[in-house]
């Protein structure tokens, strides 16, 4: 397979970044799409250029690490597959493929594809857990969790903070990543007692940062490689509504 | 045994190390192995809440281990700074583990109970491991379950709301806990949310994107690491009280592994090198299911869950270079050859077993797929069996995954499987307090030799960096503090100028290489040669040829290695080369260890040591040690130290699945 | 913790997105009641100049008692006209923060997600402001209507129709807004966080089908003007 990529090079934060060009010709079907761009990266150390610098650990779909706007949709062009699962029997003999970074201020880019993502950090860090300490949980059975609640709960509990979904949001927010994390929390038992607080601070967090706010345009949904259902935003937003008519203190 | 020997005569590898003084573990309690770490919970001595915020803690690592030891000591109140190289904590390796996590908790009332835990770890492990070690993790093994619930961790449960568990690695006992296939990224993503509590609170501070290269010792002390900002490249030092390392597992050193991209030694090998000894590094484990390799560009091997032996057969044709495609061979040319050798446990022997047959098969051609190096896992029994939809709800999002990868549907053809390396059993040396030989060194999770002996049991990995992470290493290290903080070590001190000054020459050297060769290419040439002789069968001959390369091949990177970029920024390839340049030098000593052990024992098959039929055969009268090294130099031998094992509670026996 | 002195309500929901998406769904709600009513109502051109006139007669005397001639009227002018500057603060207000969040854009336009409808809320909403302003002047004071403001709304509205420019801009505002209240309903729905995956496609299709009752009772009225049902 012969391939023309357009591919965004910036070498630091602060340099101007453009799209570059290179054509490939011995793309198998059988690589992913990581691996197409090892193995442009493989010819261009040879040739003394700077590889190009694009994020990834696990391969799997599972880290969170990889992502990369492809060709106008984050993470490629097949649903609920991160970038590193995409594989290039996707593509055409002759195709052109453009690869830009995740693009929002609250992700600023490092170098080439590879940005920022500590934000989502920060959001997790203002509330996006349950307060126990080591050692002084209950007996695991003395809290039993209905099973529709433990699967719902799942389904959120699956996002793997890749950010995709602030990429594709045409409001650059990370509104599915936070209300998935709120979503797992608020469904479970355990994470009652925090739940409205949780819910109030993680969001105030997310406005704080350079994030936009949802509009509820769904594009998230569509592009996230875990399938966070799109109702885990309205949970969050009945838990912030329920806490700010309850009166609810936060810190 | 345990008296000093002097020369290593007679013994295979001869002349490639030297043998020093043997090691104790001298920090387990004497009391009978139930009471042993309730005991030296007690005897260890504690630091007054008002003096944890001075003393200060670095924890490399944000798997299970580290996060979990991070946040623990956090909330204890100590100055903790946590390290990972990815961008998040949250994306550390742990995060890919599927399967489940093992606790004795007897929720089903099937037997299970702490000591049968301990029991079937000790035996799996090949009786290569530490009863009073391996009888601790069972018992925490209950209160890590407690502690994951109540963080939110979403266990599979059942329509009581309880608990679901089920049974892994063939286990006769239901003991293993899971969140659907994800359960490592559970587990962490609870540690992790623990750990960002932490950095809420202000106890502790996390450093991401930033790479341990060296450990700095100040007076025979643990005192610090350098540290590589991977956005900037700019060096850093930290310095503390006390270290831990939980930087992970090897398994890298083969170049296509399990094991996500960035995992390496590099952690632990340069606290090798500043006197951390490294315990049974040829102890690595292969997994029987993963997909085949497809080319020269693949870059990464993905595990198939262990369950799909439940029901799928595995085969290859009976003739040879058969390379029809699968449907048409017809049943009677079919080799179901688990089933033929393994009449009792049939498609459900334990991993090196399975991984060893598969080996046979391809070596004497009768693999499949593309490269010859592949077996079939059919599900068409079990389809016309259980029907279509019961495999599906089964094993559907497997097969997705599959299909995903390969492009094949396994509904209609058979799924290709073959072995690849998934976790290492060696690491660095510790003592039943997690203790390094370095005083203030502390090892947590796969990074040390752990409790797994020559072979790890399916679901323990979990359990034991958990178990280092919340429970032990937050008591130990803190028995440890009770003398700290100790004196401050200026930045100027010659031994931290020493460390960063050898890791900028280090970088340095790389750099100024700029020759013919990517990282990669050498990286994967080391891979094959290890899995070639030091994979899943070993032979003297092997190994030495491997020997006798290892080093013109290092010395051949340092020449030839092209790097392009300089240190001071982001630069992908300069990091994969530090990686690799360590795993050079780790190589020898895994094919050195590999040769010096001339037994079968779990992951470690020598040829020359095999039962009439085929079979590992162990040599406890010679090898029931611990082989702990000592690094003694560039090109200097290393010293080999034994920690001889005792099995007071569990009686060695061979393994048999005929 | 650190418990902070509670903020009130109102300023509290207004300081956050979801606060503005509230208000934006609050409004959104008034607007679409308002729409519905005033649709069967425009049904009564049906029964004839007098019906109709009456009924617009009617409007200015309910309550008349209490609130004075035009009194009803006047109130849900002011409620409407608030809710209408809220609406539209809280909607620039999401849009400029958006802007904020992505200064440098796409070099390959992004395969828009999301539908039609959801991404072209905000142009949407433009359209239909542009239409209110035009709408008023035309059939309320009568400013641009052919017949001036003081006749009877049924020939005013005749009369206006009649020109087929103005029938197909009305036509196309009204689609404009079935498409705005297509993704409104459901966005309303799910900012009040009464969505759930389970009625996920249920209220999409609720939605979709009120949108499209809507557009069809209001789009009939200037087919039936054009194609002479209505003189
Ligand atoms: C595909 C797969 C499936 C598995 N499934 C199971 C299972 O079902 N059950 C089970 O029990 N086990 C399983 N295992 C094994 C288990 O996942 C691992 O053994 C375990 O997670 C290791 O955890 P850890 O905390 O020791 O290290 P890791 O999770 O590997 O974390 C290492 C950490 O160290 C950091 N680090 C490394 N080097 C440096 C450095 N130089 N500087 C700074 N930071 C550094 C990394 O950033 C990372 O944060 C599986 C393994 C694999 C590969
Ligand atoms: C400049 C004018 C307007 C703009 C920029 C605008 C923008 C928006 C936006 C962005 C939403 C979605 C908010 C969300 O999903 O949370 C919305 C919803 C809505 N709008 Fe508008 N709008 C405008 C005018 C109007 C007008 C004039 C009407 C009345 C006919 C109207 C009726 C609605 C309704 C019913 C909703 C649904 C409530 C909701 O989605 O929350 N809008 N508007
Ligand atoms: C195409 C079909 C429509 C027809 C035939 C129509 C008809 C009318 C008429 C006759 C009036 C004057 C009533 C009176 O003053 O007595 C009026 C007023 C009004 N209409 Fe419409 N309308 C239509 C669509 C719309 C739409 C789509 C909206 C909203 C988005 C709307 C909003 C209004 C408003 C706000 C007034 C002013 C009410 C007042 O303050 O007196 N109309 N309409
Ligand atoms: S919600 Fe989906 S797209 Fe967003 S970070 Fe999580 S997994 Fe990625
Ligand atoms: S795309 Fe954006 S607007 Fe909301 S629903 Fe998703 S975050
Ligand atoms: S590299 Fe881990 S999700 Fe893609």
């Amino acid at each position: 397979m012969k391939l023309t990529l357009r591919i965004w090079r910036q070498a630091s934060p602060e340099a101007k970044g453009k799209m570059q060009k290179y054509v490939l010709d011995d793309v198998e079907p059988d690589m992913s799409f990581l691996e197409m761009l090892d193995v442009l990266n493989e010819k261009l150390v040879i040739d003394g250029k700077d590889p190009v610098s694009f994020d990834h650990d696990c391969r799997e779909g599972i880290c969170g690490s990889c992502g990369m706007v492809i060709n106008g949709n984050a993470h490629g062009p097949q649903q609920y597959t991160t970038t590193c699962q995409l594989h290039m029997r996707h593509f055409d003999d002759g195709d052109t493929i453009d690869i830009e970074p995740w693009r929002a201020k609250a992700f600023p880019v490092v170098k080439d594809l590879v940005v920022d993502r500590s934000a989502l950090d920060e959001i997790i860090k203002s509330g996006g857990y349950i307060s126990v300490n080591t050692g002084s949980a209950p007996e695991a059975h003395a809290i039993p969790v209905d099973k529709v609640s433990a699967d719902d709960a799942f389904d959120a509990a699956t996002c793997i903070g890749c950010g995709a979904c602030v990429a594709a949001c045409p409001n650059g927010s990370s509104m599915l990543f936070t209300a998935a994390k709120v979503t797992h929390l608020g469904l479970l038992p355990q994470g009652q007692p925090e739940r409205q607080t949780r819910a109030i601070n993680m969001l105030a967090r997310q406005d704080e940062l350079d994030f936009g706010g949802c509009t509820n345009v769904g594009a998230c949904h569509e592009v996230c490689p875990k399938g966070i259902p799109l109702a885990s935003i309205a949970q969050l937003n009945h838990d912030v509504l329920g806490a700010t008519l309850t009166g609810a203190r936060s810190d | 045994m345990s008296e000093l020997q002097q020369e290593p005569t007679a013994v295979q590898g001869e002349g490639r190390y030297v043998l020093g003084d043997p090691i104790a573990d001298t920090r387990a309690p004497d009391s009978p192995i139930a009471d042993r770490w309730s005991d030296r919970k007690f005897s260890a001595r504690l630091v007054n809440p008002a003096n944890r915020r001075k003393m200060s803690v670095i924890v490399v690592g944000t798997g299970l281990a580290g996060a979990a030891a991070a946040a623990t000591l956090g909330e204890a109140g100590y100055h903790v700074k946590s390290f990972c190289y990815q961008d998040s904590p949250r994306r550390a390796h742990s995060i890919a583990a599927q399967g489940g996590i093992n606790a004795a908790k007897n929720y089903r009332y099937d037997g299970d109970s702490i000591h049968r835990l301990f029991y079937d770890t000790v035996k799996g492990g090949d009786f290569r491991s530490r009863e009073s070690n391996v009888h601790r993790l069972a018992e925490v093994s209950l209160n890590i379950i407690d502690q994951c619930v109540a963080q939110g961790v979403p266990f599979a449960r059942e329509y009581s709301g309880l608990l679901d568990t089920r049974s892994f690695g063939g286990t006769q006992v239901s003991r293993t806990f899971y969140a659907r296939g994800q359960t490592g990224q559970q587990l962490l993503l609870g540690a992790y949310q623990a750990l960002e509590r932490q950095v809420h609170a202000g106890t502790v501070e996390v450093h991401p994107r930033t790479e341990m290269l060296d450990l700095i010792v100040v007076d025979g002390k643990a005192r610090g690491i350098v540290t590589r900002n991977l956005f900037t490249g700019q060096l850093d030092t930290h310095l503390a009280d006390v270290v831990i390392l939980c930087s992970g597992g090897y398994g890298n050193v083969y170049y296509l592994s399990t094991n996500a991209k960035g995992s390496n030694v590099t952690a632990a090998w340069r606290a090798h090198k500043r006197g951390a000894l490294f315990a049974n590094p040829c102890y690595t484990q292969i997994h029987p299911t993963c997909i085949p390799v497809s080319g020269e560009y693949q870059s990464k091997l993905t595990l198939m869950s262990e369950s799909l032996r439940n029901d799928g057969r595995v085969w290859v044709p009976k003739e040879r270079g058969d390379d029809r495609d699968p449907n048409d061979i017809p049943e009677d040319e079919r080799d179901y050859y688990l089933e033929r050798q393994y009449p009792a446990f049939g498609n459900l022997v334990p991993r090196d077993i399975a991984s060893r047959a598969a080996k046979n098969m391809c070596d004497a051609e009768h693999g499949v797929g593309p490269s010859g190096l592949g077996v079939y896992l059919d599900f068409k029994d079990a389809i016309a069996r259980l029907g279509r939809p019961a495999v599906e709800a089964k094993y559907g999002n497997l097969f997705e995954m599959y299909e995903r990868i390969t492009g094949d549907d396994p509904y209609e053809t058979p799924m290709r499987i073959y072995p690849a390396i998934h976790y290492t059993m060696g690491g660095l040396w510790v003592d039943y307090d997690l203790r390094s030989t370095i005083p203030g060194l502390f090892v947590g999770g796969e990074a040390n030799f752990s409790d797994h002996g020559a072979n790890r049991l399916g679901a323990s990995a979990l359990m034991q960096g958990l178990s280092d992470g919340y429970f032990v290493l937050p008591t130990t290290v803190a028995d440890y503090l009770a003398d700290a903080p100790f004196d401050e070590v200026p930045e100027d001190h010659p031994a931290v100028q020493e460390a960063v000054e050898s890791t900028r020459a280090r970088i340095d050297k790389l750099l100024s290489a700029n020759g013919h060769r990517t990282v990669d290419s050498f990286h994967r040439e080391l891979g094959q040669l290890v899995w070639d002789q030091c994979g899943m069968a070993r032979s003297k001959e092997g190994l030495e040829k491997a020997l006798d390369r290892i080093p013109s091949l290092r010395e051949e990177f340092w020449r030839d290695v092209k790097i392009v970029g300089t240190g001071d920024g982001f630069n992908q390839s300069l990091e994969k080369a530090g990686r690799v340049a360590d795993f050079m030098e780790l190589a020898e000593l895994m094919c050195i260890d590999a040769l010096h052990r001339e037994e079968s024992c779990g992951g470690h098959f020598r040829v020359e040591s095999q039962t009439e039929d085929g079979e590992a055969q162990r040599d406890d009268e010679n090898f029931a040690y611990v082989a702990a090294w000592e690094y003694a130099g560039d090109n200097q031998r290393p010293v080999l130290h034994k920690e001889d094992l005792e099995f007071s509670y569990v009686h060695p026996t061979q393994r048999s699945y005929k | 913790m650190v418990i902070t002195p509670q903020r009130n309500i109102v300023s509290r929901t207004w300081g956050t997105s979801v606060g503005k998406k509230t208000v934006i769904a609050t409004t959104g709600a008034v607007f679409l009641l308002y729409v519905i009513a005033h649709m069967l109502g425009n049904l009564k051109v049906f029964f004839g100049i007098e019906a109709f006139d009456a009924y617009a007669q009617h409007l200015r005397e309910i309550g008349e008692a209490i609130f004075g001639y035009e009194g009803v009227l006047w109130l849900l002018r002011v409620v409407l006209l608030t809710s209408l500057v809220l609406h539209m603060w809280a909607a620039f207000s999401l849009w400029y923060k958006a802007k904020k969040a992505r200064p440098i854009g796409y070099q390959h336009r992004q395969r828009w997600e999301g539908s039609y409808a959801a991404r072209t809320m905000r142009w949407g909403g433009v359209i239909i402001f542009l239409f209110l302003v035009w709408h008023i002047l035309d059939l309320t004071t009568g400013t641009v209507n052919p017949l001036g403001g003081d006749e009877s709304a049924y020939l005013k509205l005749v009369a206006s129709f009649d020109r087929w420019y103005v029938s197909l801009f009305y036509i196309l505002a009204v689609v404009a807004l079935g498409f705005h209240i297509r993704h409104g309903l459901w966005s309303a729905i799910q900012t009040f966080g009464a969505n759930s995956a389970l009625k996920q496609n249920a209220l999409k299709t609720f939605a979709f089908v009120v949108a499209a009752v809507i557009t069809i009772g209001f789009a009939i009225v200037p087919l039936s003007v054009m194609f002479g049902l209505v003189r």
